[in-house]
């Protein structure tokens, strides 16, 4: 099925400020080739597509196309040169139709051409007509699904006519049937014999189509071979579900007989027209530890901005027996729930004292006192920091800080959204005692979103599982492996 | 060209024009003064939201570019030069002027384009002051030659040449160029991956706007015969320039002619409320802006577009 390699990458690397994000990756894409670039959240696999796309420059390394090394060149010359890249969100020109966005991409880089040429408009009608646009052509994007507009962005790929197409999570937000048609048009780029990479989350998403697996991890290679041996690979088994997944036995009775501080049921939410959150329900009661775990685009960002009042929804969502509808993101946070956002959002000019004092704004200075000393002893780290700009901290630094900003506001409810992202296994660690003395020294109620099970599944009194917006599994974190390990990858 | 001759904003505009053309027949003199005025703003207007409604940039400083065509036609034109080759020599510094401007500006991200646009002006009125000697300072400077004395040619000018502009503008809106001007200015990024140079057509929107405003600004000093800060390159023109073309409907072009006349009439005929009528545009303006963002124009095309 293979032929001659069109794109090769040589010890690509990038670096931004003192962060590795990508490190000395290197493969090949043959023409008539799926290969799938796989990796969890941060693991840098994006970063390696806008590398060879150009809108990154790689700090080293090479990209091949076709023989000749095009890193370093704007992203326009690249595109000319024969790379396309369908970006997962689509971002058409709304005033105009879907023929005339189609007609966009088959347009010279000129400046002097003001008419397109005649074959250029049944040119687009013919791609519209492969992509399953011909329906629509007259529309305009406001009025499509949310599968169209992604088929728009396909069209303009198709338009380029690439050698090498590169694909960004083909199918975040569709439903199964609408897979099924993407997956087609995936493999006529493959049989027209243009090289593919398709970048995504998971190898279960991309190993139908996909002929190789290129699996990265912190900005590493991890493992490169068939779906299954990726599958198999030790290290992408320890990324994705955890090595061995450990409990800690608690008193179950106790948690679950108190009153439920937060009740979320059958909520849904919608970016535009893509369902983020489908008819999801969960409850949190006094004093536990819950952890909803899903792959990333599962949906739990989304959950839990519908909690603290930052996306709409519908259905209902009740803190401490009061509904939070109709309350605005500020009343919902003074009435105690502090959410710690994945990408963490701390004022990186500030030091990290500032940063911790802005968090304990709002009370007395006695008190303040007493919270950031607590805070200290949960993150010794932080004290020795305290002069220092936020901005300069490691990653994992960062993330403790952004957690004790959170507790200085003192919660009733702390959500943390993904904490472990683009973490490396020791801060993983250092932030897993931290919560655990964080559970036994509080009666603090705590839900925790994560991808990485081994991290989330320890402090749990109950587990959720959200795949494609839905709950689909609920239960003690002790049942998750034998019940869902396998499932889960 | 069927579709474009059953489109009923051709109809619309040819009629408003035919009006507009016939106007000196009722109207007064005065009227039709600012009127000409109006419509020299609306080609303003219009180049402003080619480089802002189309390539996504922010110019704060239009009367840059107006400063410089008019200041330029007319230094040309007290040494002698004539009006015609005035013309050209005041287009041609507001285009040298706005490259010098855009080449290094342009490289910038978010807001800094648009602060750079407006120290230009801050620059040029200081420029404009210390060589007083030949730019007459503050005080303005007049010129040896204008347009017409006489007020219904004048009109007819001013009418003429915006007409002319709008549909050069218009047409470069709708054509190919328009096209990728608008895929650079809302997603630069994806524009670059569909193989654009980004840098080149938002440099080339720019030239465009830059004579279109200077030129325009030529016009302008040879109907007043006189050139001064206050009139042509102050701040406030500018902001009356920006408002008109955010208050007729961003990316429409056209919009700006609407929001420029509205604009200006409605100060006039507000006039008698003393200082009170800038303050009721204004906040008639605000309004719009609030509750109609995609302005005047914009809100009329919008309804047709959802039908």
């Amino acid at each position: 099925m293979s032929g001659e390699v069109i794109l090769r990458t040589k010890g690509l690397t990038k670096r931004f400020g003192g962060l590795v994000a990508v490190n000395n990756i290197g493969f090949d894409v043959n023409a008539g080739e799926i290969l799938g670039l796989i990796g969890p959240n941060g693991s840098g696999k994006s970063t390696v597509m806008q590398l060879i796309m150009g809108i990154h420059k790689p700090t080293a390394g090479e990209v091949l196309l076709g023989g000749e090394n095009v890193a370093g060149w704007p992203p326009h010359r690249i595109a000319r040169h024969g790379i396309g890249i369908v970006f997962q969100h689509s971002r058409p020109l709304h005033r105009q139709t879907v023929l005339e966005n189609i007609k966009l991409a088959l347009l010279p880089d000129s400046l002097i051409k003001l008419a397109a040429d005649p074959h250029v408009d049944r040119q687009a009608r013919e791609i519209a007509e492969r992509v399953g646009l011909g329906a629509v052509i007259n529309r305009h994007p406001s009025t499509l699904a949310f599968a169209d507009l992604r088929r728009i962005e396909m069209a303009k790929a198709i338009a380029r006519d690439p050698k090498v197409v590169l694909v960004d999570e083909p199918f975040a937000g569709l439903a199964a049937d609408e897979v099924k048609v993407f997956s087609d048009l995936i493999r006529d780029f493959r049989n027209d014999g243009r090289a593919v990479l398709l970048v995504d989350h998971n190898v279960k998403s991309v190993s139908a189509l996909a002929d190789r697996v290129f699996a990265m991890y912190l900005g590493e290679r991890v493992t490169e071979g068939t779906a299954e041996e990726v599958m198999q690979n030790e290290t992408v088994r320890r990324v994705y579900l955890g090595g061995k997944i450990e409990t800690i036995q608690k008193d179950e009775a106790e948690s679950e007989a108190k009153p439920p501080l937060l009740e979320v049921r059958g909520v849904k939410a919608f970016y535009g027209k893509a369902q983020a959150l489908d008819n999801v329900s969960i409850e949190v009661k006094e004093g536990q530890f819950i952890s909803v775990v899903g792959l990333n685009g599962a949906g739990k960002t989304t959950l839990f901005n519908a909690i603290s009042g930052l996306v709409p929804y519908q259905g209902e969502i009740r803190f401490a027996g009061e509904t939070l509808r109709g309350k605005t993101a500020g009343a919902i946070g003074r009435a105690g729930v502090v959410q710690c956002p994945e990408t963490r959002e701390l004022f990186t000019d500030m030091t990290v004292r500032e940063n911790l004092d802005l968090g304990g704004y709002h009370m007395p200075p006695a008190e303040t006192a007493k919270q950031l000393a607590w805070m200290f002893e949960l993150f010794p780290i932080l004290n020795s920091r305290q002069n220092q700009r936020a901005g300069t901290l490691s990653g994992g630094e960062q993330q403790m800080l952004a957690i004790a900003r959170a507790l200085m506001m003192q919660p009733k409810l702390l959500i943390l959204d993904e904490p472990t992202l683009g973490l490396a296994p020791v801060i993983l660690e250092q932030l897993s005692k931290a919560l655990e003395l964080l559970r036994q020294t509080t009666s603090i109620t705590v839900l925790l979103g994560e991808q990485n099970v081994t991290f989330a599944l320890p402090h749990a009194d109950r587990v959720y599982v959200l795949e494609h917006s839905r709950i689909i599994w609920e239960g003690k974190p002790q049942r998750f492996a034998e019940e869902m390990g396998a499932g889960y990858l | 060209m069927i579709k474009i001759a059953r489109s009923p904003l051709l109809w619309f505009a040819v009629i408003a024009i035919a009006v507009a053309a016939l106007l000196p027949l009722w109207v007064s003199g005065y009227i039709l003064g600012i009127l000409t005025v109006a419509y020299y703003y609306g080609v303003f207007s219009m180049a402003w939201d080619l480089l802002f409604g189309f390539a996504g940039e922010v110019n704060f400083g239009p009367t840059f570019l107006i400063g410089l065509g008019a200041y330029g036609a007319a230094l040309l034109d007290n040494a002698g030069l004539g009006v015609p080759l005035s013309m050209i020599g005041g287009t041609v510094a507001a285009l040298v002027g706005g490259l010098m401007l855009a080449l290094p500006a342009l490289r910038m991200r978010g807001p800094y384009f648009g602060l750079v646009t407006l120290v230009a002006v801050l620059i040029l009125q200081n420029v404009i002051v210390i060589f007083a000697h030949f730019t007459g300072g503050e005080i303005g400077m007049t010129v040896a030659d204008v347009l017409s004395i006489d007020t219904n040619v004048n009109y007819w000018y001013a009418l003429g040449f915006m007409v002319v502009c709008g549909i050069i503008l218009f047409g470069l809106s709708r054509s190919a160029l328009g096209l990728i001007l608008q895929a650079s200015g809302q997603d630069p990024i994806e524009a670059q991956a569909l193989g654009f140079n980004v840098t080149k057509h938002k440099l080339a929107a720019f030239c465009i706007s830059a004579i279109f405003s200077g030129l325009t600004g030529t016009m302008l000093v040879f109907y007043m015969g006189a050139a001064s800060v206050g009139t042509i390159v102050d701040i406030s023109i500018g902001v009356q320039i920006i408002i008109a073309a955010v208050l007729g409907g961003r990316r429409t072009i056209l919009g700006g002619v609407i929001g420029a006349i509205f604009l200006i009439l409605a100060t006039e005929f507000l006039r008698p409320l003393g200082q009170l009528n800038t303050f009721v545009v204004s906040g008639v303006a605000l309004l719009v802006i609030l509750f109609f963002p995609d302005g005047m124009f914009g809100y009329l095309l919008r309804r047709g577009e959802r039908g």
